[in-house]
């Protein structure tokens, strides 16, 4: 009797959930944990994924993308397009309307003049801005009304939706940053840990690198949302104890991109307390080939220059042998689990962007050992390939991560297999992805054979990305090794289509071109070896509800949706 | 011996200078870059600016004098102002870290309260524990507490936090939720109950902390007191009928402290610098956890602050073990 | 006792031989250094002469084989890539264990020789010890990677790549440890040189080199000995670190501190990963310390007199 009242009242309660949480603040606090603490929560003045994403919470973008990498309005009624004419015939201009009566948390209105000056502040000269790229070629803003933003552009920009949109480029109030312009940004320390925004919640507390903690933002757009009071976002440690906090322990709610082997995560999540959760976007993890001669011998100034092509490397069918002898299923299965999958492009989403290219995923040992004995590499003593006395001897390097070292040992293995001899390096994230020109261990620098390392790109539209690979981005010494073109691959039939692919404005057209690009980068010339196509797993726990993981824009984009599972 | 203090005191002021000259230009050289954590969808063009507004840009001699200046000179003015409510550090700039862009000294006061907690608590229970362990293990050498005392202490010192702290977390935040495995840096003790909750949350790192130092200082005091305990005056002194107590305690006790003063010392200053490992661990979140991700960041303000305060700490904290040495054997003399 | 006969039958060089000879009778006696010294030379045996009976490549992968527990091909189990373990135990005391002892020699001898120096010389003192003082206060993870920086490519260049590797690492970790014997050493030293036989020997016109090595460095034997028990330890330790921040060997060249370093994510799933490198690194520091122990009483005149 008692027990069947109890179900009862269990059913009902589920069956009313969606009613109960309709409530602004009934459901407590909120403890989310990132595994990198947030530094600082203005996104202009740091692209960090932890502090964007910390930041979303606070500050909101005129539109969002949404899991399935669709732009969704957020500050607007609805996302300008050339058919509803927000967008101009030419290109050259996107016309945004703010939603009526949308306030900032202190009470007041939100105004174009806050876009504008959002504008403004990132474009300022020594500002510093860290997303000064999303407003490359705006030439001016022009505020008609107090809803109205024109944003005009010096070109045909096919794509206009960068400033403005996306976790990385919020609108943030003009009055509290008014006196941060230019080089007084760096000084704005009360506005830059605690920003005015327009997001479900406020933050009562920054404690950089540590804690933040936020209270439910009482002039949100949604009168029922957020449904929690409180929100903790406790930063720092690793991702095992993170999993551990919200799957086994159950101390937090949500924890942030568990890098751990699948096993780990699995056995986690045995704890009954929480869920993992995983979803695609467009990172790779790749092995780059050095196009250039890194060999110490030569004089600092031409080492790994265009003026020295590599010795064994240049050989394109020594490149497809390489890659031929990977089985990257066993990558995923080993190093990822439900968060990866094998990929053959460097372009893996969106659809209609990624090329249909599967030719890498089956290994294939023996045709690799037929290619490189064709390219006159034949196998020598010790089973180690030599050719006019040279030793194929390769130097491996990466950033220092578990999963990374356990597929260097396993590359490692089978290119042994084909007769190549592997030396490995790990080098620390902080100095190889420093960028420091006096370093010799940086991933730009490249003073090895081969590297491994994932990249991406915002948003949804792949033609910056793409753009990295002409031979002018190359890095050099002249370019203080700065540059994208990490592996100093070039080729002026892509450099051309990079040019084309600025100019087309047609969707289909665009994807076509991108197509083409990745693919002359991957299975025609094999200098980005794709290995796999890399999820994110972040952990929920059983009571949180109303989480959808979305990997095109920050984690926590729709938090006013959650709610406390009763 | 004040004499010999104050002296002591003005020569050290040089050496820290000169030690802060030598931080910086390690720094300086060593490989890194403020914006190593930022993604790589950011432009060069972009992070060159970045740099630029950092104040990269301007050349190193440059930037060690004007850090000195805000050390010595902006930072005082401001605990000043803070004390008496004047007003003579307005407009000047102070140190501020890159990663926060905040001042550097506003965040290690946030950070105080945790460390002192925690590693300074650990530091204090891992001393209280060896001293008795060491000077009973050595006055009863071979006995059953002795091979105890050794092999928990080995054991206890060969094994690293990163390996005990997770053990302890499987243990009794898991297996045993007794204890939490996230260290609350935002809880105000203000009642009994919250008391307890700071107890708590305090255990699982006292404990791993507490014992590395209780292994390494009972060595040094077992093995300090064995050498004394054979000494001539120690028969003197018994023949001449002092109890057991006074003998080990005043006589024994007293000349074996040199080792020990000198290890307690050196390790005071480490309770400022935190403990990486175990903070990060169980996210303390303290001073030591500040460090290391203002080195991994390259945030070199905060590197430089930090271990110029430590080495602050080093100087005065070993300045005062030798003041020790002369009171625990007066044969030392300074002149 | 047993040095009378062996006095007799060397009678050449009575001095030197018996005085061993005695410190060898006495460190016989003391069961722990025994105990201990077995199984030091058990460990350095398995993990020198064990890959000649156990040839499995340590870094061979057998991906089948992966996660597997002890079985009669893997009497140690395999890694989550279906590595032997057993083979990486071994191949990774060879390592740890050569690193441990280098550079715990390395710190000490620095230590005791900056102690002895600034202990005794009273115009070095202050010197030596801003010296020190600045070494403590140094940040130790830049100081490496600067290290590593300037001088990998030449140790590399003129050593190979794996020598090249051990000495930098050893150093690296020999140069940022000395600090604490120094200090300890030192304060010892003030103490004795006031003592009234060390008075006496000044007394007498004893050199300051033979003061040191017969007065001096006798009697601060037991703190060096504890400052090198637990130098071993952290020198292994440190050299996971070290590497895993790939300022050390290659990532797949195994040592103890690094297995347990790896074995700590699957601590619930593979208790067994954490337990063999963890025991190895205790064993081998509790053996160490009571080699010590057994040594130090066996160098103590009082002790050994009676």
């Amino acid at each position: 009797m008692k027990l069947k009242t109890l179900l009862m009242g269990a059913v009902a309660a589920m069956a009313i959930a969606p009613v109960a949480h309709a409530e602004r603040g009934t459901d407590g606090d909120v403890k989310i944990i990132y595994w990198q603490a947030p530094s600082i929560l203005n996104p202009y003045l740091s692209g960090g994924t932890k502090d964007i994403e910390a930041s979303s919470l606070v500050v909101e973008p005129l539109a969002r993308f949404n899991e399935k990498g669709e732009l969704v309005p957020y500050l607007v009624d609805e996302i300008p397009t050339v058919e509803n004419g927000g967008v101009s015939a030419d290109l050259t201009s996107i016309t945004w309307k703010l939603k009526e009566g949308i306030l900032w948390s202190d009470g007041t209105p939100v105004t174009s003049a806050d876009v504008k000056f959002t504008a403004d502040y990132c474009m300022a000269p020594d500002g510093g801005c860290a997303q000064s790229a999303k407003f490359d070629n705006v030439e001016s803003i022009e505020t008609p009304d107090e809803r109205t933003i024109i944003v005009k552009f010096d070109s045909p920009k096919p794509v206009p939706y960068a400033a403005f949109v996306g976790g990385q480029s919020p609108v943030i109030q003009a009055a509290q940053f008014k006196d941060c312009l230019g080089a007084k940004a760096q000084e704005c320390t009360a506005a830059n840990f605690g920003p005015i925004g327009t997001g479900p919640f406020v933050v009562t507390d920054f404690k950089p690198n540590d804690v933040i903690t936020m209270e439910a933002n009482e002039n949100y757009r949604d009168p029922a949302k957020p449904a929690f009071a409180t929100l903790t976002f406790k930063g720092g440690g690793d991702a095992a104890s993170a999993g551990r906090a919200v799957m086994e322990t159950g101390e937090f709610d949500y924890a942030w991109n568990l890098q751990l082997a699948p096993e780990v995560i699995a056995q986690m999540a045995e704890g009954g307390k929480g869920t993992p959760i995983s979803g695609f976007g467009t990172l790779v993890e790749r092995i780059e080939m050095n196009m250039t001669d890194p060999s110490a011998d030569l004089p600092e100034g031409e080492r790994a220059t265009a003026k020295h092509p590599h010795p064994i490397l240049s050989d394109l069918r020594v490149r497809k042998a390489l890659s031929m002898a990977i089985d990257r299923t066993l990558l995923v299965e080993i190093g990822y689990g439900q968060a990866g999958r094998p990929t053959c492009n460097l372009v893996p989403a969106p659809e209609m962007f990624a090329s249909p290219n599967t030719d890498c995923i089956a290994q294939d040992v023996e045709g690799a050992k037929a290619l490189l004995d064709e390219a006159g590499w034949m196998v020598g003593a010790n089973g180690v390939r030599e050719k006019d006395g040279k030793k194929f001897k390769l130097l491996y390097q990466t950033s220092t991560n578990a999963v990374r070292q356990d597929f260097q040992a396993l590359i490692k293995q089978w290119w042994s297999d084909i007769g190549v001899e592997t030396e490995l390096k790990n080098i620390d994230g902080s100095v190889f992805f420093g960028g420091d020109p006096a370093s010799p261990d940086t991933f730009q620098k490249f003073y090895a054979d081969v590297e491994m390392y994932a990249n991406n790109f915002d948003g949804t539209d792949p033609e910056q990305y793409l753009g990295q690979y002409t031979c002018e981005k190359a890095p050099r010494p002249e370019t203080q090794w700065q540059g994208e073109n990490v592996n100093r691959y070039c080729d002026p039939a892509y450099d051309e289509l990079v040019a084309e692919l600025g100019k087309t404005g047609e969707i289909s057209k665009r994807a076509e071109i991108a197509k083409k690009l990745n693919e002359m980068i991957t299975k025609e010339s094999m200098t980005i070896v794709p290995l796999v196509d890399r999820g994110r797993v972040s952990a929920h726990s059983n009571s949180l509800g109303g989480v959808v993981l979305n990997t095109w824009d920050s984690e926590l984009w729709n938090v006013a949706d959650w709610y406390r599972i009763k | 011996m004040l004499t010999f203090l104050i002296r002591r005191l003005f020569t050290a002021i040089p050496t820290l200078v000169l030690i802060s000259l030598i931080i910086f230009l390690l720094l300086d050289l060593a490989p890194g870059d403020p914006l190593a954590d930022q993604p790589l969808s950011i432009p060069p063009d972009v992070r060159q600016k970045m740099r630029d507004a950092l104040g990269l840009d301007s050349p190193a001699y440059i930037r060690y004098l004007l850090w000195a200046k805000q050390f010595f000179w902006v930072e005082p003015l401001v605990f000043v102002d803070w004390v008496t409510g004047t007003g003579f550090s307005e407009g000047m700039q102070r140190i501020v870290s890159w990663q926060f862009r905040a001042p550097v000294f506003d965040i290690i006061i946030q950070r105080l309260p945790q460390t002192l907690w925690v590693v300074g608590l650990a530091y204090l229970v891992g001393v209280l524990i060896a001293l008795p362990i060491g000077i009973i293990s050595a006055y009863r050498q071979y006995s059953w507490f002795d091979q105890v005392g050794t092999f928990v202490s080995m054991i206890g010192f060969s094994v690293p936090p990163f390996f005990s702290g997770v053990l302890m977390i499987v243990f009794f935040a898991i297996m045993l939720p007794w204890f939490p495995s996230i260290y609350d840096t935002t809880l105000v003790v203000n009642d009994f109950e919250s008391f307890g909750q700071q107890i708590r949350q305090m255990t699982l790192p006292v404990m791993v902390l507490a014992l590395q130092t209780t292994a390494q200082l009972s060595r040094f005091m077992r093995a300090s007191m064995l050498d004394n305990l054979n000494h001539d005056y120690v028969r003197t002194a018994r023949a001449k009928g002092m109890t057991e107590k006074v003998v080990l305690l005043v006589h024994v006790l007293r000349n074996s402290m040199i080792p020990v003063v000198t290890v307690i010392a050196l390790g005071i200053p480490s309770i400022f610098g935190g403990a990486i490992i175990t903070e990060q661990i169980f996210k303390v979140n303290g001073l030591g956890q500040l460090l290391i991700t203002a080195i991994y960041a390259n945030d070199l303000p905060m590197v430089q602050t930090l271990a110029f305060i430590f080495a602050v700490l080093i100087v005065l904290c070993n300045l005062i073990a030798d003041m020790l040495y002369g009171l625990l054997d007066p044969r030392i003399r300074y002149d | 006792m047993t040095d009378a006969p062996i006095a007799v039958a060397v009678p050449a060089d009575t001095s030197g031989r018996s005085q061993w000879w005695d410190v060898w009778d006495q460190f016989k006696t003391h069961k722990g250094a025994l105990f201990g010294a077995a199984v030091f030379l058990f460990i350095v045996l398995a993990v020198t002469l064990g890959p000649l009976l156990w040839t499995i490549e340590p870094t061979f992968i057998d991906i089948r084989a992966r996660n597997s527990g002890p079985m009669w091909a893997h009497p140690f189990g395999t890694d989550q890539l279906g590595r032997d373990i057993l083979a990486r135990m071994m191949a990774g005391g060879q390592v740890s264990i050569a690193v441990g002892l280098t550079a715990m020699l390395i710190s000490v001898l620095l230590g005791t020789l900056i102690g002895v120096v600034a202990g005794f010389f009273r115009k070095l003192d202050g010197a030596l010890m801003g010296l020190t003082d600045l070494f403590l206060a140094l940040p130790l993870l830049p100081l490496l990677l600067v290290m590593v920086m300037l001088f990998r490519e030449t140790l590399a260049r003129s050593f190979g790549p794996e020598m090249g590797t051990f000495i930098l690492i050893v150093s690296a970790i020999g140069v940022t440890s000395w600090m604490q014997t120094a200090r300890i050493v030192r304060g010892e030293v003030l103490a004795l040189k006031e003592r009234e036989f060390v008075l006496a020997a000044r007394s007498i016109g004893t050199p300051s080199r033979r003061m040191i090595l017969r007065h001096i460095l006798p009697n601060v034997l037991s703190p060096i000995m504890v400052s090198a028990t637990l130098g071993i330890a952290t020198a292994i330790i440190t050299e996971s670190a070290l590497s895993f921040l790939g300022l050390g060997f290659p990532p797949d060249f195994p040592t103890w501190g690094r297995l347990l370093f790896d074995a700590v994510d699957y601590l619930q799933q593979y208790p067994e990963r954490v337990f063999w490198p963890g025991l190895a690194i205790s064993l081998t520091v509790l053996s160490v310390n009571y080699i010590g122990d057994g040594l130090r009483d066996a160098l103590d005149p009082r002790i050994r007199g009676r």
